[in-house]
């Protein structure tokens, strides 16, 4: 699945090792992944690295790097992502969050919204569903789970191919773990989120699949309501895993939003 | 050496469909409990505890009750309620927790309190036991899989804190707080109850037992596996400084005996039909391994030996630690359920490696007897009427062992020298002195009528068959 990676590295901080990929040239773009881990340098990547400088760390916990083993909550996170992010002396950056990715990165705006230029969330989990639940992934298989990420099972099929990589499958196992550490009850979401991000002014893009079956796009509704400055698009027909249904169309609504919110501020 | 009965205490409902070679399939934890017929669990409630009530009749040493959540083989999920209940209607067998789930408990203080007065009420005859669960339990309860062992290890420092230091004391842990620990309850027996840890597979497990000279009982594993696994703890104790004996030994295995062979025989497979344990082989359920291995409840590679049995391995998620301990590999195609029965182990296959004893006293007894040479157990507990087997058969099989098999295994105990933990202190190594107050029959007034607590399918004096 990987493609070329332009870099691989490691950055060393007192709390544990924080591993990164990064590629691509232009404005800053931090991306934080979903609850299945880093699959590595993904065609979407690709497609941002166009039009940005992009850096795709391994949360902590995830991937290549460490644990905090006293970590509890996507708020720790959060905290731990945004000090690697002022390591890696990305200010102004943008920032992309992927599914529960999303919720460490509304958490992360939440807590320094002057680190970030823009927010964009797709398929964000963090908040509890007005309407239906967030699909627990503790209660499916690894392999389900992220076929539900798809908008069916064909499409999963026709992307990443029917078959399971062994080191994709031990990334899942791994994450899932990590996840039940820091996300276990209540599933996914936080109930004093929304309150604080109701005076967060970052431009903020809110992307979701209309057939989205992990998060339900109602999520996207909500986080419209209390970011002050929010857009919701809905990629019709696409499921969870926008970054791989629609990777081109996915990094040029990213793109978009990025050029816009430097137009106004301008 | 201390004899045991035990049964899961299995829904039984043989309207619904399921349990049956030709029924519906069951999946682990998918079953909705609108299939849940409350009058049914009423009867069988009262036929499980009027069991036990007869196993003490017959002369056990011990009545044994377990815990699962959310699934119909086992109906204890509160046991302690059965426990209490046992406490004031028997009167001289030890009531046997194994076990509480610890880590599913979010309040432990609330536990030690039943567990005392369990104790009190029983006047000394509890004896307790805790687990870690399998994945049911924590999903049943969400508790956080990743910190099973922190809790568990936690909840019993407490429980054990607040059984034997005066209050009130403040505890702040990593998993539990409290302000004001003073229960106004404490155990009986003194300094605590016996606390007695099962398991099937654990390492960690097995060492923090023979760490604590906890008696470390195996439930129901293979022989040969399980030999492996006391001889572990025997190993973790010498470096604790201490050798361990029986006293240290506890065996679960299926004892059905029965009038005839041929009775044998039918109730014997009933063992593996109708809605027995999905850890056991030859049953008709079958298991979802991302929900019994949840994501850090145990570790992945640090597994007894115990592993090379597929159903145990199985029903906790880890068949691939399975393939890797017997050299098979990933591609051996999982057979359908359908076709399940044989892989697990037929009948004969079980009753061959002695999953499974059924048969006659005549029959049964050497094979006990060989079982008991084998592992050297200072305890064992006879699992019988299970899976589909009626009250009729547990009751027929209760009344022969304790008119001619629980003598015989008392003796080959005493010829192969088989001390219990009641016999042997598991703490010093040293010879217990009786106390004549759990053991001794209760004066006469403080007796309870058996007929006004017996509300059951049957009673002894009817199963004269």
């Amino acid at each position: 699945m990987a493609e070329a990676v332009p870099r691989d590295e490691v950055i060393e901080l007192r709390t544990g090792k924080i591993h990164y990929l990064q590629g691509g040239d232009g404005d800053p773009l931090l991306v934080f992944h979903h609850s299945t881990g880093n699959p590595g340098w993904i065609p979407f990547y690709e497609e941002l690295a166009r039009r940005f400088s992009v850096t795709v760390l391994d949360l902590p916990g995830y991937g290549q790097s460490e644990r905090p083993e006293w970590a509890r909550h996507p708020r720790d996170i959060a905290m731990l992502a945004s000090r690697a992010a002022d390591a890696l002396g990305l200010q102004g950056v943008h920032l992309l969050g992927l599914g529960f990715g999303g919720f460490i990165a509304a958490e992360a705006v939440a807590m320094n919204p002057d680190r970030f230029a823009t927010l964009s969330l797709v398929g964000a989990a963090g908040l509890r569903p007005e309407r239906g639940e967030i699909l627990d992934q503790m209660m499916v298989s690894h392999r389900e789970y992220f076929r539900l990420g798809f908008r069916d099972g064909e499409t999963h099929d026709a992307t990443v191919g029917a078959e399971v990589d062994p080191e994709l499958r031990q990334l899942w196992d791994s994450s899932r773990e990590m996840t039940a550490r820091v996300c276990w009850k209540p599933y996914m979401f936080d109930r004093r989120l929304p309150h604080l991000l109701q005076d967060v002014h970052v431009p903020a893009l809110l992307v979701w699949g209309s057939e989205d079956r992990i998060v339900p796009p109602v999520c996207g509704e909500q986080y419209a309501r209390v970011l002050p400055d929010a857009t919701l698009r809905i990629v019709k027909g696409a499921g969870h895993l926008v970054e791989f249904e629609d990777p081109i169309g996915l990094a040029e609504l990213i793109g978009e939003h990025a050029r816009k919110a430097l137009r106004s501020s301008a | 050496m201390f004899i045991g009965n035990f049964t899961e205490r299995p829904y039984q409902d043989p309207n619904s469909g399921y349990f049956g070679a030709a029924g519906r399939s069951i999946i682990d934890l998918s079953l909705s409990n609108r299939e849940y017929d409350p009058r049914l669990g009423a009867d069988l409630y009262n036929r499980y505890l009027d069991e036990k009530v007869y196993a003490e009749e017959m002369g056990f040493d011990g009545l044994m009750l377990n815990e699962h959540h959310s699934t119909p083989f086992c109906m204890g999920g509160v046991m302690n309620v059965e426990a209490a209940i046992l406490a004031r209607i028997t009167r001289r067998a030890r009531i046997v927790l194994l076990g509480n789930v610890l880590p599913i408990w979010d309040d432990p203080l609330w536990l030690a309190e039943e567990l005392a007065e369990i104790d009190m009420i029983s006047r000394g005859r509890l004896v307790s036991g805790w687990v870690r669960g399998t994945g049911r339990e924590s999903v049943a309860h969400n508790a956080q899989s990743p910190f099973n062992w922190e809790r568990f290890q936690e909840a019993h420092d407490f429980i054990i804190k607040t059984w034997t230091q005066p209050g009130p004391f403040r505890w702040e842990g990593e998993h539990y707080h409290y302000r004001y620990v003073n229960p106004w309850s404490r155990p009986y027996q003194q300094p605590h109850p016996p606390i007695w840890i099962p398991g099937v597979m654990s390492r960690n497990t097995v060492a923090w037992a023979a760490k604590q000279r906890y008696p470390y009982l195996m439930l129901a594993t293979d022989l040969e596996p399980t030999r492996e696994s006391f001889d572990y703890y025997a190993e973790v104790a010498k470096e604790e400084g201490f050798e361990a004996g029986t006293q240290h030994r506890g065996y679960l295995f299926k004892v059905h005996v029965d009038e005839t062979e041929a009775l044998a025989e039918e109730a014997g497979r009933k063992f593996i039909s109708g809605p027995p344990n999905p850890f056991l082989e030859g049953n008709q359920g079958q298991v979802r391994p991302f929900l019994q291995n949840l994501p850090g409840l145990t570790s992945r590679k640090n597994l007894l030996p115990t592993v090379k049995s597929f159903a145990a391995a199985a029903a906790r998620g880890r068949q691939k630690a399975h393939r890797e301990a017997t050299g098979k590999t990933a591609e051996t195609k999982q057979p359908k359920l359908t076709q399940r029965r044989d892989v697990f182990g037929t009948y004969e296959e079980q009753a061959a490696k002695y999953s499974i004893v059924s048969g006659t006293p005549k029959t049964v007894i050497p094979r006990i007897r060989h079982v008991l040479e084998y592992l050297r157990p200072g305890t064992v507990f006879f699992w019988d009427g299970d899976g589909a087997m009626t009250h009729e058969d547990s009751m027929r099989s209760l009344r022969l062992m304790g008119e001619e098999v629980l003598p015989a295994v008392r003796e080959i105990a005493d010829e192969l020298e088989l001390r219990g933990p009641f016999e042997v202190d598991p703490a010093t190594g040293e010879p217990v002195e009786p106390t004549g107050d759990a053991t001794a029959p209760l004066p006469r007034e403080q007796q309870v009528p058996r007929s006004g607590v017996s509300a059951g399918t049957g009673t002894p004096e009817d199963d004269s068959r």
